[in-house]
């Protein structure tokens, strides 16, 4: 029991069931079937959650180098910029071949974007949250100089289909997310390149001394942390058919920052977990429909998500644990090293 | 690197006395055109298609009018206002206008502009100073008025019917002059008719994608929504969708009632899938330009002026369309 409540994710997953089980009851259709595919709050949860979920992802994985992105909101603007920008100027829109075309050249500027944070940390050395920093704001500023300013509408049914649409009545976002969630997992885990990113994490030098190449697994950490924030970026801009260069994006470093913590990623690199990124990304999504579905006023939103939180964090504390249940466990338990 | 470090050194040296050129030229021209009407105007950012607009309104209007428009964008940020401001009062500008990031805290630099002799005039948004002799004139939109023209479509479409309505209500950002005067004026709008109620009202944040995603939650936590009321039209383009999504028909099933009157927003209620649109227009450049005008003369103006604004119908959205230009 004590096992359990001591894994990090344990504080988190009890808060999102909790969550969910009050959406059960304030939701007409918690998850049922219409027009053939599912349908209901459940479903909506999670194919909002697509885009966090992206950035959170590689947001972990370049915190786990010990670095961090803030550009990752400008990234998804420029994309989605790039994107219906391309669109736009199709003869026609519902062409699939030339839209899947675009897709690939939106992520692949998303990835040249990544490119140059990483040129930044890596080969010149600038501290990432100024490096990043940069882009951050030059980026934003970048995308409204390719849509003049403007909010640009498409009305392409292949493009709507990568946020809006369904397969085998699952989202097609939500597929986009899990099938990026595993190939993730399954190069982490299952090939050495996990151990190399925590160990350039824990330390560069000694990794490089090791004969590791900690400055190009640091540059590739920031062009996966581009290519899926172009992604997700994609999937905000397709899901109301229009490029709005101004808040794409905007603020969703902070929220992939918070999955990434509330997932137990140490942020100052070593450690990372993506299965608890992923849960901390639907728990961030989760709280903003509860939000609005137990009709807290506008002026609470950000005082209610605030005490989840911290509640949260709190929970999560192990000095803060100790002190609260500390006297009551016995001190044999307490002796235990925890892993 | 020693040479390197000389080049940085000389250019710059180079770059300062250029920046020293500019701001002599600067005060030369201003003495050499005192007859020209010098206008200082800090405008919010570039936030969307109606700020846009209103930056172009005015720029034009400036042209024709003949006025030499010193014009500052302040990225969305109080302090790059406040110092776009500064500079123009020591560039002893004529006439100082600019539309305020936020309500408060302007009360010192409008003091300095006071005490510099500089008239000013608000666009577009109030500040809260206590003092309004820091000011000329204030134009911009009646936010509470737009509310109730969007409350009184409603309560005239409903007259006479008895069974409850439900209304869901997409506010803008939080906290915001226009957010809150327009849920004040169309909640005492319809006030009168006690079956017109508002079962949920939240933010969206005047953007599309928050617009989609709390529509989302408001079909499925609330039976039988019959009207939407969004603060602005991206709200509701981005609401229109979930509806959609949700197997409803928009415009018909749920009734959408927006404010703004932008291109996109006339293009849904033309096709039919919002029902009513009160105007909020960005256009006030050329009567910004006669109040400079009037201002600079001495002439006493008044301290509230309003934007010429409409409303549209489906049938007047149909003819208006092909004119809008943002």
């Amino acid at each position: 029991m004590t096992s359990i409540l001591k894994n990090r994710l344990f504080w988190p997953a009890a808060i999102l069931v909790v969550l969910l089980v009050i959406n059960m009851f304030t939701s007409r259709q918690f998850v049922t079937v219409q027009d053939g595919h599912l349908f209901g709050t459940l479903i909506d949860i999670l194919r909002n959650s697509a885009p966090l979920i992206l950035v959170g992802l590689g947001m972990t994985l370049v915190i786990s180098t010990g670095g961090i992105d803030l550009s990752v909101g400008s990234v998804m603007a420029i994309s989605a910029a790039v994107a219906c920008l391309l669109i736009q100027d199709l003869d026609d829109q519902n062409s699939v071949g030339p839209v899947l075309l675009i897709i690939g050249i939106a992520i692949v500027v998303s990835m040249l974007m990544g490119l140059w944070n990483g040129a930044l940390v890596a080969i010149i050395g600038i501290q990432p949250i100024i490096a990043t920093l940069i882009l951050m704001v030059a980026g934003r500023g970048i995308a409204q100089l390719i849509t003049d300013g403007q909010i640009i509408n498409v009305q392409s049914g292949p493009y709507a289909t990568i946020a809006s649409g369904f397969f085998a009545a699952l989202p097609v976002a939500l597929l986009i997310a899990v099938a990026a969630t595993v190939l993730i997992l399954l190069l982490t885990r299952r090939t050495a390149l996990g151990l190399l990113l925590e160990s350039v994490g824990g330390s560069p030098t000694a990794s490089r001394l090791a004969g590791i190449g900690a400055r190009r697994i640091t540059i590739m950490v920031y062009v996966v942390a581009g290519g899926l924030a172009g992604l997700a970026g994609l999937i905000y801009s397709a899901n109301i058919k229009s490029a709005d260069s101004i808040s794409a994006g905007n603020l969703i470093e902070l929220d992939a920052i918070l999955a990434v913590v509330i997932g137990g990623t140490a942020l100052v690199g070593g450690r990372f977990s993506i299965a608890g990124t992923v849960l901390g990304a639907v728990l961030i999504q989760t709280l903003a429909v509860t939000v609005v579905a137990v009709g807290i006023p506008s002026e609470a939103n950000l005082l209610f998500k605030a005490v989840v939180v911290v509640a949260l964090c709190l929970f999560q504390s192990p000095t803060l644990r100790e002190k609260v249940f500390g006297r009551l466990t016995p001190r044999t338990a307490r002796a235990e090293v925890p892993a | 690197m020693r040479r390197n470090y000389a080049a940085a050194v000389l250019g710059g040296l180079m770059l300062v006395s250029s920046l020293a050129g500019c701001g002599g030229g600067d005060s030369g021209s201003e003495s050499g055109s005192d007859d020209k009407l010098v206008l200082g105007f800090s405008q919010v950012g570039a936030e969307s298609g109606w700020r846009t607009a209103n930056t172009k309104s005015i720029q034009e209007s400036a042209k024709a009018a003949g006025i030499e428009l010193k014009f500052s964008d302040a990225q969305g940020k109080q302090e790059n206002q406040i110092s776009a401001i500064r500079s123009f009062i020591t560039q002893k500008v004529d006439v100082i206008a600019f539309s305020p990031v936020v309500v408060s805290g302007w009360d010192a630099v409008l003091k300095e502009a006071k005490d510099a002799g500089i008239p000013v005039i608000l666009t577009d948004r109030a500040v809260d100073a206590q003092d309004t002799s820091l000011y000329e004139s204030f134009i911009g939109s009646d936010f509470v008025e737009e509310g109730k023209k969007a409350g009184e479509w409603l309560a005239k479409e409903y007259e006479g019917k008895t069974e409850p309505v439900n209304i869901v209500e997409l506010q803008g950002t939080t906290g915001s002059a226009p957010a809150l005067d327009r849920q004040k004026g169309f909640a005492d709008a319809i006030a009168s008719n006690p079956n017109l109620k508002i079962v949920k009202s939240q933010t969206g944040d005047f953007k599309r994608a928050d617009g989609k995603t709390v529509m989302e939650t408001f079909l499925q936590s609330t039976p039988d929504i019959d009207v939407l009321y969004a603060h602005n039209d991206d709200m509701g383009l981005g609401a229109i969708e979930a509806i959609e999504a949700a197997g409803k028909k928009p415009g018909t099933d749920i009734k959408i009632i927006t404010v703004d009157a932008v291109k996109d927003g006339m293009t849904a209620l033309a096709d039919g899938k919002i029902n009513y649109i009160v105007e909020c227009s960005p256009l006030l450049g050329p009567q910004l330009m006669e109040l400079a005008k009037k201002v600079d003369a001495g002439e006493t103006v008044e301290k509230r002026v309003l934007t010429k604004e409409t409303t549209f119908t489906q049938e007047q959205a149909k003819t208006e369309l092909p004119n809008r230009q943002y």
